[in-house]
C-alpha cells in the first residue's frame, strides 16, 4: 500500500509523533507530550510541555500541583506542531476534558482516541465521529460479553435499593475522576435531590467539575457527618475504600460499585460488591465495533485492553487492524 | 424460574453466611412444591442431566458466536454458563420463563440429540439472569459460595427443625425431596431410613493450631493417608443384605471397590481410612502403600482383576456408628472403641484392621513421637476427646487434626493461566519449575491457592507485565518470580518431564525479593521422594 504512516510510531511507552518529536499519553516523562485526558495512566507528570484541553490541564494541576509547560487547546482548535504536524482536539465523551487527538501530516489523518464512550454523559460533550486513515483505539471492554445496559436503569437500581433500606446507606465505589461525578450528575438527572456524601478523596475533583459548570447538587463530606445523618443516603467513595476500615463509620452500608466490570458476576464478587452497577466511561463491545464502522478508517490500531477479540472482529469483517501492545495503561477501576 | 434466578443472583452478591442462610430460607418458605425441592437439589449438586454438559453449551454457542470470540470471552469470564448467558442473542419475544419444575422436566427429557433444539427454546424464554440460573442448574456446577451443608442449615432454619435430622434423612431421599418437605414443612412423619444402606455424615476435626491438650482427656491416633470412607451394611426384613461404600462427601463408591460388597459379615456403619496394601503405612507386614498407589484405584468405573490383585484395598477402622441395629453415636468414644475392638475378630483380616491408639505419657512425648515418625506417608496425628459422641460435622473441642508440617521448596513461576469462579479474569493458576543439572527449568508443580486477594492482584500484574509468550489462555512468563511452595509429599511420576509429582502443592509465600537462579534444584526435590 502507498501509505505506511511511518511518521507515527507506537513505542512501548507511548505513541511517538516523529516529525514533531512529541508523545501521546507517554508513560514516562518526555520533553513534549500531548495528553488525551486526566486519568493518571494517561496524564503523567514531569513533561517539559503538556498540550491538553483546559479541563485536563486543570485536573493535572490538581494532581501534580504545577502547571509548568501547560499549553491549553480548546475542543475543535487546531495547533501547529513542529515538523508540519497539525493536532486537533475533539471530544471523546470519556470524562471532563477528554479528547481524541486528530493528527494531520502530509495529507494523512491519524486519530488517537485515548479512552472514550458513545453514550450520553452529563459531565462532558459527546464523542464526535471524525473520518481518518488510521484510527488508534482503546479496547478496555473489547469482548462481546461487555454490554453496558442503559444508564438510567442502573441508576434506578441504585435508587430502588436506597428506598428498600431507609435505615442503611448505599456506598457507591466509583473512580474518583469521572465516574464519581457522572454517577452524581445522573442521580440529579433522575430527580434525586438529597445531599450526596463524599469520601474526602473525592471532594477536590468534584469542586473542579463544579468550577467547569457541572451541577452536582448538594455535596457533603462524610468526615463532617454523623452516622445517623447518612441513613437513607448515598455515599460515594473511591473503589479502594469500599472494603476499607474507613467504611466502618457508615450506617450499615450496602456496598455498590459503578463499573463496566460489574457485568461479570465474579468480578463483583472479587470486590465483595452486593449491588453491582454496570456504569462505564468506556465504550462497550457494540460501541467499539459501531465506532470503527462509522469512522471507517483505512486501518485500526489497538492500544490497550482486550485487543485479541477486537482484532478478531476486524478479521471477520475484512478490516485491517493491529495491536500495539503498549505498556503502562492499566485496567483502571473504570 | 424468575424467583430462582433472583435467589441465585442474590446469593452471588451476598457476603455474609447469615445473609445467605436467610435468602435460602426465605425462598424455601415462599416457594411451592416441587419447585423448592428442585431448587434445593440444584443448590446441593443433587441434579444430573446427562444430555447437558459444558461442551453442549460450547457447541450451542459456536453456532451463534464466532468460536474464537467465544473462547476469548469464556477465558475472561471464567465460567461457561455465565459467558453463554451474556452472549446468548436476545430474542424478539418478551421473556416467558418456565417454572423450575417445567425446566427440570424439559431438561430431563432431553437426549444428546434433542438438546441442541430443545435447550435453545428454553434459553429464548429467559432473560440473562434466567439463562444463567438455568445453565447453572442444568450443568450442576453452581459455584455461588453455597455449600451443601449451608443449604441444609438453611433448610433447618426455614422450617425450625434440627440440622442433624435433616442430614440423617437427606441421604435416603431423592430430589425434589417430597418426604423431607412433608416432614419439615407440613409436620408429616419423618422419612423412614432404618432399612436403607444410608450414608451418615462424618464427624470431622479442626486443626490443632498450636494448642495443647491433656492426654487424660484426649486419645491420639495416626492420621492415615488414604481416603476417609464409610462402609454400611443393612439387612432388610426380608433377609437380604446390602453393603455400600461412601466417600467423605457421601458419594457412593461401592462400584470402584467391589471387594467390600461381601466383606462385612454383620450389619454396621463403620468409619475408617481406605488404603491399599503396601509397606509404608504401618510397617512391612499388614501395612499400606502410599497415597500414590491408592490413586491407581480411585475414580474408576470398572475395575479389572489385575487391579484388584495388584492394589488390594482394605479399610483401617477408626470408629463405629451403628452396630447390628444399635445406634452408638451418642456414646462416648471410649465405649464405641470398645465395641469396635470387640467386633474385630468377626471381620476378615484381609479387608479390615484397626487404627491403633498411639500411646504417649504426656503431650510433649506425643510431640516427640509425631516428630520422629519415620514413615513419610503418615499425615500426622488425630486427637479425639475420650468422651466425645459421634457428631456430624466439625464441633469445636472434640476432635483435632495435628498435621505434619509441610515440606517447602523454592520454585520459579513458568506459566500462568486465568482462574475460574472467584478468581476469574485474574492469572491465578500457576505452573512452577525447579532447576535441572543442565540449568534448565523443569515444571514440578501446579498450584492455585495459598495467596491473599491482595497478593493475587500483585501476581496478576506481574504476569501481565512479564509475559514472553502466549499459548491460548496460558501465558509464559520471563521466569523471574520465586514462590515458596508447600507440599505434603513428592512422588515419582512419568507424567512430568522432571519425573516428579508433588502432593497438595500450594503457595506458601511469594519471594518477591529472591532472584530466580537461587530457587531450588530438581535434585533437592528428588531427595524427598519416599515411594
Amino acid at each position: 500500500m502507498a501509505q505506511d504512516f511511518a511518521w507515527i510510531r507506537p513505542e512501548p511507552h507511548g505513541i511517538h509523533v516523529v516529525p514533531a518529536d512529541c508523545w501521546i499519553d507517554p508513560s514516562k516523562p518526555v520533553d513534549h507530550a500531548l495528553v488525551t485526558h486526566g486519568h493518571a495512566d494517561h496524564a503523567r507528570g514531569g513533561h517539559g510541555r503538556t498540550v491538553a484541553t483546559p479541563e485536563t490541564l486543570a485536573i493535572m494541576k490538581l494532581r501534580y500541583a504545577t502547571s509548568d509547560g501547560a499549553v491549553p487547546v480548546a475542543y475543535g482548535e487546531t495547533i501547529r506542531l513542529p515538523g508540519k504536524v497539525d493536532a486537533t482536539y475533539i471530544p471523546a465523551g470519556h470524562v471532563l476534558g477528554s479528547a481524541q487527538i486528530l493528527l494531520e501530516h502530509a495529507g494523512e489523518r491519524v486519530i488517537v482516541t485515548g479512552d472514550y464512550k458513545r453514550r450520553p454523559d452529563p459531565t462532558c460533550p459527546p464523542f464526535e465521529v471524525t473520518p481518518c486513515d488510521v484510527f488508534i483505539t482503546e479496547a478496555t471492554f473489547g469482548l462481546p460479553v461487555f454490554h453496558h445496559p442503559p444508564t438510567e436503569a442502573e441508576i434506578g437500581k441504585l435508587l430502588d435499593r436506597l428506598a428498600v433500606h431507609p435505615e442503611r446507606c448505599v456506598l457507591v465505589g466509583a473512580y474518583a475522576l469521572g465516574k464519581a461525578q457522572r454517577v452524581i450528575a445522573e442521580l440529579r438527572a433522575a430527580g434525586h435531590r438529597q445531599p450526596v456524601y463524599l469520601h474526602g478523596a473525592m471532594e477536590k475533583m468534584c469542586r473542579l467539575y463544579e468550577d467547569f459548570g457541572v451541577d452536582l447538587g448538594e455535596l457533603r463530606l462524610v468526615a463532617d457527618a454523623g452516622k445517623d445523618d447518612m441513613r437513607g443516603h448515598i455515599v460515594v467513595c473511591p473503589p479502594s475504600a469500599l472494603n476499607d476500615r474507613w467504611s466502618r463509620r457508615l450506617p450499615a452500608p450496602v456496598t455498590a460499585m459503578a463499573s463496566g466490570w460489574m457485568r461479570v458476576r465474579q468480578r463483583a464478587r472479587q470486590r465483595n460488591v452486593e449491588l453491582p452497577l454496570v456504569i462505564s466511561d468506556h465504550a462497550d463491545w457494540n460501541e467499539l465495533t459501531r465506532t470503527v464502522e462509522e469512522v471507517d478508517p483505512h486501518e485500526t490500531w489497538i492500544t490497550h485492553g482486550r485487543e485479541e477479540a477486537l482484532l478478531r472482529w476486524h478479521q471477520l469483517h475484512q478490516r485491517r487492524a493491529r495491536a500495539l501492545a503498549l505498556v503502562g495503561y492499566e485496567d483502571e477501576d473504570d | 424460574m424468575e424467583e430462582f434466578a433472583a435467589l441465585i443472583d442474590a446469593l452471588v452478591y451476598t457476603r455474609s453466611r447469615n445473609g445467605k442462610l436467610e435468602l435460602i430460607a426465605e425462598y424455601l418458605c415462599a416457594t411451592p412444591d416441587p419447585d423448592r425441592g428442585w431448587a434445593l437439589a440444584a443448590l446441593t449438586g443433587g441434579l444430573d442431566f446427562p444430555a447437558v454438559k459444558s461442551s453442549t453449551i460450547r457447541n450451542l454457542m459456536h453456532e451463534r458466536v464466532d468460536p474464537m470470540l467465544w473462547t476469548l470471552s469464556r477465558d475472561f469470564v471464567g465460567d461457561t454458563a455465565e459467558t453463554a448467558s451474556l452472549l446468548w442473542p436476545a430474542g424478539e419475544e418478551p421473556p416467558d420463563p418456565p417454572s423450575v419444575s417445567e425446566a427440570v422436566e424439559t431438561l430431563t427429557a432431553m437426549t444428546r440429540a434433542s438438546v441442541y433444539s430443545e435447550l435453545p427454546k428454553l434459553l429464548d424464554r429467559l432473560d440473562a439472569s434466567g439463562r444463567y440460573a438455568l445453565l447453572k442448574l442444568a450443568t450442576g456446577a453452581m459455584r455461588i459460595g453455597v455449600s451443601t451443608r449451608l443449604a441444609k442449615i438453611a433448610f433447618a432454619q426455614a422450617f425450625d427443625v434440627r440440622v442433624e435430622d435433616v442430614e440423617e434423612y437427606w441421604h435416603g431421599l431423592a430430589p425434589p425431596y417430597a418426604g423431607l418437605f412433608a416432614w419439615a414443612a407440613e409436620d408429616g412423619a419423618p422419612p423412614d431410613t432404618g432399612s436403607l444402606p444410608l450414608f451418615r455424615p462424618f464427624m470431622l476435626a479442626h486443626p490443632l493450631e498450636g494448642a495443647v491438650v491433656e492426654l487424660d482427656d484426649y486419645v491420639a491416633e495416626w492420621k492415615w493417608d488414604g481416603i476417609r470412607v464409610q462402609l454400611v451394611r443393612v439387612t432388610s426384613k426380608a433377609g437380604s443384605s446390602e453393603t455400600r461404600l461412601y466417600s467423605r462427601s457421601g458419594d457412593d463408591i461401592s462400584g470402584t471397590f467391589p471387594e467390600f460388597l461381601d466383606a462385612l459379615p454383620l450389619d454396621a456403619v463403620l468409619d475408617g481410612e481406605l488404603l491399599v496394601r503396601g509397606v509404608h503405612q504401618g510397617g512391612e507386614r499388614g501395612g499400606a502403600a502410599s497415597f500414590n498407589a491408592l490413586q491407581q484405584r480411585l475414580g474408576r468405573k470398572t475395575v479389572s482383576k489385575k487391579m484388584l490383585a495388584e492394589f488390594p484395598a482394605f479399610i483401617r477402622l477408626y470408629d463405629v456408628l451403628i452396630l447390628e441395629g444399635e445406634d452408638l453415636r451418642a456414646l462416648p468414644w471410649t465405649e464405641r472403641r470398645a465395641r469396635l475392638e470387640a467386633s474385630m475378630p468377626r471381620l476378615p483380616e484381609t479387608r479390615f484392621d484397626l487404627s491403633p491408639v498411639v500411646d504417649a505419657e504426656h503431650f510433649d512425648h506425643l510431640a516427640e513421637i509425631r516428630a520422629s515418625a519415620r514413615d513419610e506417608a503418615i499425615e500426622g496425628l488425630m486427637l479425639k476427646r475420650r468422651d466425645s459422641p459421634y457428631i456430624a460435622g466439625r464441633k469445636t473441642g472434640l476432635w483435632y487434626k495435628w498435621k505434619r508440617d509441610p515440606l517447602l521448596i523454592d520454585c520459579v513461576l513458568m506459566y500462568a493461566q486465568r482462574g475460574s469462579g472467584k478468581r476469574s479474569s485474574f492469572y491465578s493458576d500457576y505452573t512452577f519449575g525447579c532447576w535441572s543439572d543442565e540449568g534448565e527449568l523443569l515444571p514440578v508443580a501446579k498450584a492455585y491457592s495459598g495467596f491473599t486477594d491482595e497478593e493475587l492482584r500483585r501476581i496478576d500484574r506481574h504476569v501481565r507485565t512479564h509475559t514472553v509468550n502466549r499459548f491460548g489462555p496460558v501465558r509464559e512468563t520471563d521466569r523471574s518470580l520465586v514462590f515458596e511452595v508447600a507440599f505434603d509429599s513428592v512422588h515419582a511420576s512419568k507424567r512430568h518431564k522432571s519425573g516428579l509429582a508433588m502432593r497438595f502443592p500450594r503457595i506458601h509465600r511469594v519471594r518477591w525479593e529472591k532472584p530466580a537462579h537461587e530457587a531450588d534444584r530438581i535434585e533437592t526435590l528428588r531427595a524427598l521422594v519416599r515411594d
